[in-house]
């Protein structure tokens, strides 16, 4: 089990760090940002997408404008629209996601996400996959998101798309 | 876990409160005609709270949920086989995220990305019970970690066993009593261990509805025989000392969980027809009314196996089902949770019907063989039962919270 996930269920309550580090948190810094069950689809190689909770216990807005882990070489902000073709299709964030204090960014398949561009190492169902959010100010919060097969979350919901997320 | 770790409805407790338990317990056994005096431990009551569905069971705990737990209406087995190649470190990610789905899913919530949370809202005492085949084992830690009883039953003469109702390498059973609830913890369950195994066979189980008798009532199985009377009744010392295991060296891992015996047994319902009441008493040495004993008057009453009629024969046959199946000796008690099945039927027939007979034992082979074996020697309702399919598991203990099911053989 990772030392991070205090409570018994997977991913319920992943940044444990970002409570550390609020304690000691200075004016700039993000502070309380809680991560709620957290989770990536499984993926061979390729694309995926990451999800989860994001609530801003903070008193000011804060900015998640990006997200890294070492098992993909890249991952985007993508939100979901529909598109003219009468599809729905996820396109890169502009400016990223702005969370107002007390509110919660939901990330969930068919609408926001974090997008794993380059899959560098196969993610299997119960992998625990570190990811790391950073925020406008540059402070951080290290997320742990548990994996789990799910046949949704699929790249491009137009119809007779080319591009198919996961493997 | 221990059945004070059960919370079945917190509003009941405080609606009985208000009603007044005892009062509320009567009025339940009146109104409902029951007329069979219930073991003094099994509280009967009405659910006072109405509402039934918010009910939850507690999952961590020193055992596993589903054993020593109240038992629900309807129970679904899984048989799974492991895919070529899943190994200890595989397991563990298995075990890791079907436990955090059994938990999510009898706390009311969805599991996580549930595809249809919304049918997780009712659990109605959702259970999910974890059990490891001897090939799981194996691949966990060796042969040395799997317990001597783990593997098939001896082959008995009544048996005509098939493969498809048999064996199996991880045992998942989701009991609830409500149907949708099951269906759908089944769902997820399954696609949670689809990377790690497949579906080797599921057998469907049900009992009468929550809710229309006093809960603890003995169930009829479909014979309509009272089945389930003499049993060790969870919470006493008894109960703990039948069912819960102690292993040592490499089976320590299985400290706290027990064995269940899973064997469907078909009932032949058209030979069965042919048998007035009396006969089918005597075949179980019980009054097919009532349960009693046939040298008693209640089903409480112990069974006198030396009283005699005029004639100088025992009133209890000595292949009278309750006759045969007795322990002759104190070690060799199981405990019993069976549940139904009826389902559609071949042929010309116009059923399939039997039972899903399970027991929980601390050790196969010193427990429930020997009852097995004495009921393929001679066993008057062996006339008309055949078991058909037959399957053996280790039941891990539970899990401490952050912890998982399995993790004393895995982490
Ligand atoms: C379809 C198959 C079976 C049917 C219909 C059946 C039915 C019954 C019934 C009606 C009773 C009497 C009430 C009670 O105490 O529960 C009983 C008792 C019992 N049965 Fe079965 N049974 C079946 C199979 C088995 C098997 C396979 C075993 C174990 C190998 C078993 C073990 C027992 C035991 C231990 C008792 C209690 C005996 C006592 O009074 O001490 N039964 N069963
Ligand atoms: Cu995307």
């Amino acid at each position: 089990m990772n030392a991070v996930r205090t409570p018994a269920r997977l991913g319920a309550l992943a940044a444990v760090a970002a409570l550390t580090l609020s304690a000691c948190a200075s004016a700039d810094e993000p502070g309380e940002i809680t991560v709620t069950d957290p989770w990536v689809k499984t993926a061979e190689s390729g694309m995926t997408a990451a999800f989860g909770e994001l609530t801003n216990g903070t008193d000011e807005t804060v900015v998640l404008v990006a997200a890294a882990s070492a098992v993909s070489t890249e991952i985007q902000l993508h939100e979901t629209l529909s598109d003219e073709s009468g599809g729905m299709s996820m396109s890169e964030k502009e400016g990223g996601f702005a969370i107002a204090p007390g509110e919660t960014l939901t990330l969930e398949p068919g609408g926001n996400h974090l997008m794993l561009m380059g899959v560098t190492e196969p993610i299997e169902a119960g992998d625990i996959v570190d990811v790391t959010l950073t925020f406008e100010d540059g402070s951080t919060v290290d997320v742990t998101a548990d994996a789990k097969d799910y046949m949704g979350a699929q790249e491009s919901y137009a119809p007779g798309a080319e591009m198919e997320m996961g493997s | 876990m221990s059945s004070d770790a059960t919370d079945l409805g917190r509003g009941l407790s405080r609606r009985r409160f208000l009603f007044g338990g005892a009062a509320v317990g009567a009025g339940a056994a009146v109104a409902l005609g029951v007329d069979r005096a219930l073991p003094p431990s099994r509280a009967a009551e009405l659910d006072a709270a109405g509402l039934n569905g918010a009910r939850t069971v507690a999952f961590h705990g020193a055992h596993q949920c589903g054993i020593d737990t109240p038992i629900a209406a309807h129970a679904t087995y899984l048989g799974l086989g492991l895919r070529d190649g899943v190994d200890r470190e595989d397991l563990a990610r298995m075990m890791r995220v079907l436990t955090d789905d059994a938990e999510r899913l009898m706390a009311g919530e969805g599991a996580l990305a549930d595809t249809e949370p919304e049918l997780a809202t009712v659990p109605a005492a959702l259970t999910v019970t974890f059990g490891f085949g001897p090939q799981l084992v194996r691949r966990a830690a060796g042969s040395s970690a799997v317990p001597a009883w783990l593997g098939p039953l001896p082959a008995f003469g009544i048996d005509a066993l098939e493969e498809q109702w048999s064996g199996g390498d991880l045992l998942i059973v989701v009991s609830s009593d409500d149907a949708v609830t099951v269906a759908h913890a089944v769902r997820m369950l399954l696609k949670d261990s689809r990377s790690f195994a497949s579906l080797a066979w599921r057998q469907d189980g049900f009992r009468r509805a929550y809710g229309s008798e006093v809960s603890g009532t003995t169930m009829r199985n479909l014979f309509g025989q009272v089945d389930g009377t003499t049993n060790p009744e969870p919470g006493t010392a008894e109960f703990d000392q039948v069912v819960w295991a102690t292993g040592s060296g490499d089976t320590a891992w299985l400290t706290g969980g027990t064995s269940l015996v899973l064997r469907r047994i078909r009932m032949n319902l058209d030979t069965w027809d042919e048998v007035d009441p009396t006969a089918r008493s005597f075949a179980v040495g019980r009054r097919i009314a009532d349960g009693a004993p046939l040298t008693g008057s209640r089903e409480s009453d112990p069974p006198d196996f030396e009283a005699t009629t005029a004639a100088g024969n025992t009133v209890i046959s000595p292949v009278a089902h309750i006759a045969r199946s007795r322990p002759v000796d104190s070690r060799e008690v199981i405990f019993r949770r069976g549940y139904n099945y009826d389902v559609a039927p071949s042929g010309e027939g116009v059923s399939e019907t039997g039972l899903l007979f399970a027991s929980f034992q601390a050790d196969v082979d010193a427990q429930f063989t020997p009852i097995q074996r004495r009921l393929d020697q001679a066993d008057l309702l062996n006339t008309w039962t055949t078991p058909i399919g037959s399957a053996v598991f280790a039941i891990p203990p539970g899990c401490a919270p952050g912890g998982f099911v399995g993790d004393t053989l895995l982490a």
